[in-house]
């Protein structure tokens, strides 16, 4: 083979990160990447499976077979995800590859997801369930649009944390001063959107400088690699413990002679905890009733937490259905039919317009829906709202006001990724046309 | 498992809890779901986890078994074991039934991977299933780790890897045409890893070929063939006996086994994660007919 993976900075200090045998229980962070085309999402994530040694030889052999077949100078990593006939052939990422590793501190899950503006339904795909998203920038050509539609993107989607990946460090001479004017211009982008938290951190993903193991070739950066900085990053207080939000996906009945007059309703509890003795408000109905038991197939348990899928009943006998929601009697989500939300328009065969009739889903309900308003398209560049605009287009983000033919039991999305977001289904094609983050309910 | 101080799962407690919705989704949502049982370990542990998502009721929907044929019989002997004890309705799409009334013919190579999509598409049009649950996983091929959990087809089981549709969050979309269905993949983040610890803590049977056996093999492209009655030596092969387990189980005239000592559950998980080579790599045949082998049976209809 003549063809080699460029050797890492530090190749002999290579963390030994293999996936061992589960020796305490680990904790799972999803990240996905984002960026424009050629800015090196996909060889970050090859050099972070090769670097920790995630990566099989048979599947390295096929990549390096390919790479020299095509004459490439070097192993293009960006293979590993590029899984695609028409990705491999174009040298483009279509559609979201799933990866995953794991080091002793972590199990990941990685969502490498495509730059080209015309795929941005796919890297929204890849984002919605992402605890952390790498943002990548061309170290030559510092922020383009795509690289600010993404970060927009990530804030819209409330990514809890962000990680701008400067890279190709190594086509800038490993220059600081280009790193603090990208990371200066970032940062004060960042500012006017709603970053939770956000990390820099100067890479080159061809040579592995900063991915896995901190680089010698750029001793003025002070912070962690990435891996350290991914497998540290504090998640466990992003998730809402405090709103109990459990909406009902299945009625449990079972139709058994040995088991009678059972009846518990199953789902994946989306906020707050659960436990037995908790007084409950069943919602869009309203009435009230004690928890008497939280169970999952191997028992009983004192209580259910996100992302837990369990069985909650209740003392009393009240009518529950799917689509029903379970959470506090002084803490309830809206029931509501007028929706403001924040849509991503996804269909390139119909925009989005006012008067448009539509079918949704939010939590476990469905519903339809009427666009009564389209308040502005914004602009992800400026952050401008043109309020003159009267649909959205493939790709295009704007305010929008529904109506629903019955309430949803809706938060705002900010407050509750669950209970917050809804689809937005076109009733003749089935597709899946529209990302709905809600505003505000009433 | 859980911690409840710190209200923490395990990534394993993560993967269960989103398996089990994903069930309950197609449960409550599709017409007719049905779900692919093979007798293979990703198989049996979706079994496991639809017992667990409808507790305690019984698995509210049948399982299909596409039989190639070329069958291992310590795989059918557990498939009907765990049926009967189960409760189950099974259905076989049976590959020499088509073969005998010629809806499919075999192909030149002997192989029956390709001709066992008409078979389950045949099945899946008879019985109006509108929903089909695999056990595939995103991290066995590269074609596999580009497919959403619910997984549209067209009417002619098609699946269209440029325009999938989106899939925000867990709001997964299954509407569809008559006709149309979705393919559902429950264990779409599991790794083979996560798979292995699953079946040491639930402690779930497994049929024996997965653990060290002693067994007549012949090694053809670096990989280990039983010989039985689906599989002839070619001349020039030698034959021998050796150690050896299945770490897939597909249909026995193209699947392979790997030389191991792992006769236990723990000694096989210490084995998989220190293993350099993927499981298909390791064990498929039919895999490694072209660069985007998997892709194009996907696109046929395949699983
Ligand atoms: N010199 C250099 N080239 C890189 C680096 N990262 C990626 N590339 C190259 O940039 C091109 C695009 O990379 P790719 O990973 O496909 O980008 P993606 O479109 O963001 O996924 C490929 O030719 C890579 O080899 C880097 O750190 N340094
Ligand atoms: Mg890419």
């Amino acid at each position: 083979m003549s063809t080699e993976i460029v050797a890492s900075a530090n190749a002999e200090a290579r963390a030994v990160t293999g996936a061992g045998p589960e020796a305490r229980p680990m904790d799972l962070l999803r990240f996905a990447t984002a960026g424009s085309v050629d800015d090196g999402k996909s060889t970050l994530i090859g050099r972070l499976l090769y670097d920790t040694k995630s990566l099989f030889t048979d599947q390295l052999a096929a990549v390096e077979a390919v790479s020299a077949a095509r004459g490439d100078e070097y192993t293009n990593l960006a293979l590993l995800t590029d899984g695609l006939r028409a990705e491999r052939e174009q040298g483009i990422t279509i559609d979201v590859a799933y990866r995953y590793f794991a080091t002793p501190r972590r199990k990941f899950i990685i969502a490498d997801t495509p730059g080209h503006i015309q795929y941005t339904r796919n890297m929204v795909t890849g984002a919605s369930t992402a605890d952390l998203a790498l943002i990548l920038v061309d170290a030559r050509k510092g922020l383009v649009e795509q690289s600010r539609r993404h970060a927009f993107l990530c804030s819209l989607l409330r990514v809890p944390h962000l990680v701008l990946c400067v890279n190709k460090m190594d086509l800038v001479d490993w220059s600081q001063e280009v790193y603090e004017r990208i990371a200066d211009e970032f940062t004060a982008f960042a500012a006017k959107l709603d970053v939770p938290d956000l990390t820099v951190v100067p890479v080159s993903a061809l040579r592995g400088d900063n991915i896995v193991t901190r680089s010698d070739n750029m001793p003025w950066y002070e912070g962690p690699s990435l891996l350290h900085h991914l497998e540290r990053v504090h998640i466990a207080s992003d998730r809402n413990l405090v709103d109990v939000r459990f909406p009902v996906q299945y009625v449990i009945r079972p139709q058994s002679t040995t088991v009678t007059d059972y009846r518990g309703y199953a789902g994946q509890v989306a906020s707050g905890v659960l436990k037995p003795g908790d007084e409950v408000m069943v919602l869009p109905s309203g009435f009230t009733s004690r928890i008497a038991a939280v169970e999952t197939a191997d028992g009983p348990v004192p209580e259910a937490f996100p992302p837990m899928s369990v069985t909650v009943r209740l003392a009393d006998e009240i009518d529950i259905s799917r689509g029903d929601l379970i959470c506090r009697p002084n803490n309830a989500p809206a029931v509501a039919q007028d929706i403001e939300a924040m849509v991503c328009w996804m269909d390139e065969t119909a925009p989005l317009r006012v008067g448009g009739r539509y079918a949704i889903k939010h939590t476990t309900r469905s519903a339809r829906a009427i666009v009564r308003g389209l308040h502005y398209r914004l602009d992800i560049n400026s952050l401008h709202r043109d309020e003159s605009a009267d649909e959205l287009r493939l790709n295009e983000i704007g305010r929008v006001r529904l109506r629903t033919t019955v309430p949803l039991l809706a938060d705002e999305y900010r407050r509750n990724r669950t209970t917050g977001g809804f689809v937005i289904i076109d009733e003749a094609t089935n597709r899946t046309v529209g990302a709905a983050m809600i505003v505000e309910a009433s | 498992m859980t911690t409840p101080a710190a209200y923490q799962v395990s990534h394993l407690d993560a993967l269960e809890a989103e398996s089990i919705f994903v069930m309950r989704e197609v449960v409550a949502e599709m017409e007719r779901p049905v779900m692919l049982f093979s007798g293979g370990k990703d198989s049996i542990v979706m079994l496991r986890l639809a017992q667990k998502a409808f507790a305690p009721a019984n698995v509210p929907f049948p399982v299909m078994h596409v039989d190639t044929g070329h069958n291992f019989p310590e795989v059918l002997e557990y498939r009907d074991q765990r049926v009967a004890e189960l409760g189950l309705q099974l259905v076989v799409a049976s590959v020499p039934e088509a073969l005998a009334s010629g809806m499919v013919r075999e192909s030149g190579d002997g192989m029956r991977n390709r001709i066992q999509t008409p078979v389950l598409l045949d099945a899946v049009e008879k019985h109006r299933f509108d929903a089909l649950f695999g056990g595939a996983r995103r991290d066995e091929e590269k074609a596999r780790a580009k497919e959403r959990v619910f997984s549209f087809r067209d009417e002619f089981g098609q699946w269209d890897p440029k325009n999938q549709r989106p899939e925000l969050w867990s709001l997964y979309n299954g509407r569809h045409h008559p006709g149309e269905s979705i393919r559902v993949f429950p264990l779409s983040n599991w790794t083979e890893l996560d798979v292995w610890h699953y079946i040491a803590r639930e402690r779930i049977p497994l049929p024996s070929i997965y653990y060290a056996h002693e067994r007549e093999v012949i090694e053809r492209d670096g990989m280990f063939y039983a010989v039985n009655e689906f599989f002839r030596p070619r001349a020039g092969e030698e034959r021998f006996k050796a150690q050896v387990r299945y770490r897939t189980v597909g249909d026995a005239s193209c699947t392979a086994a790997v030389r191991s000592d792992a006769d236990t559950v723990e000694k096989v998980i210490e084995e998989v994660a220190a293993t350099r080579i993927t499981e298909r790599g390791a064990t498929r045949g039919d895999d490694r007919v072209s660069e985007a082998a998997m892709e194009d049976r996907k696109r046929e209809g395949y699983f």
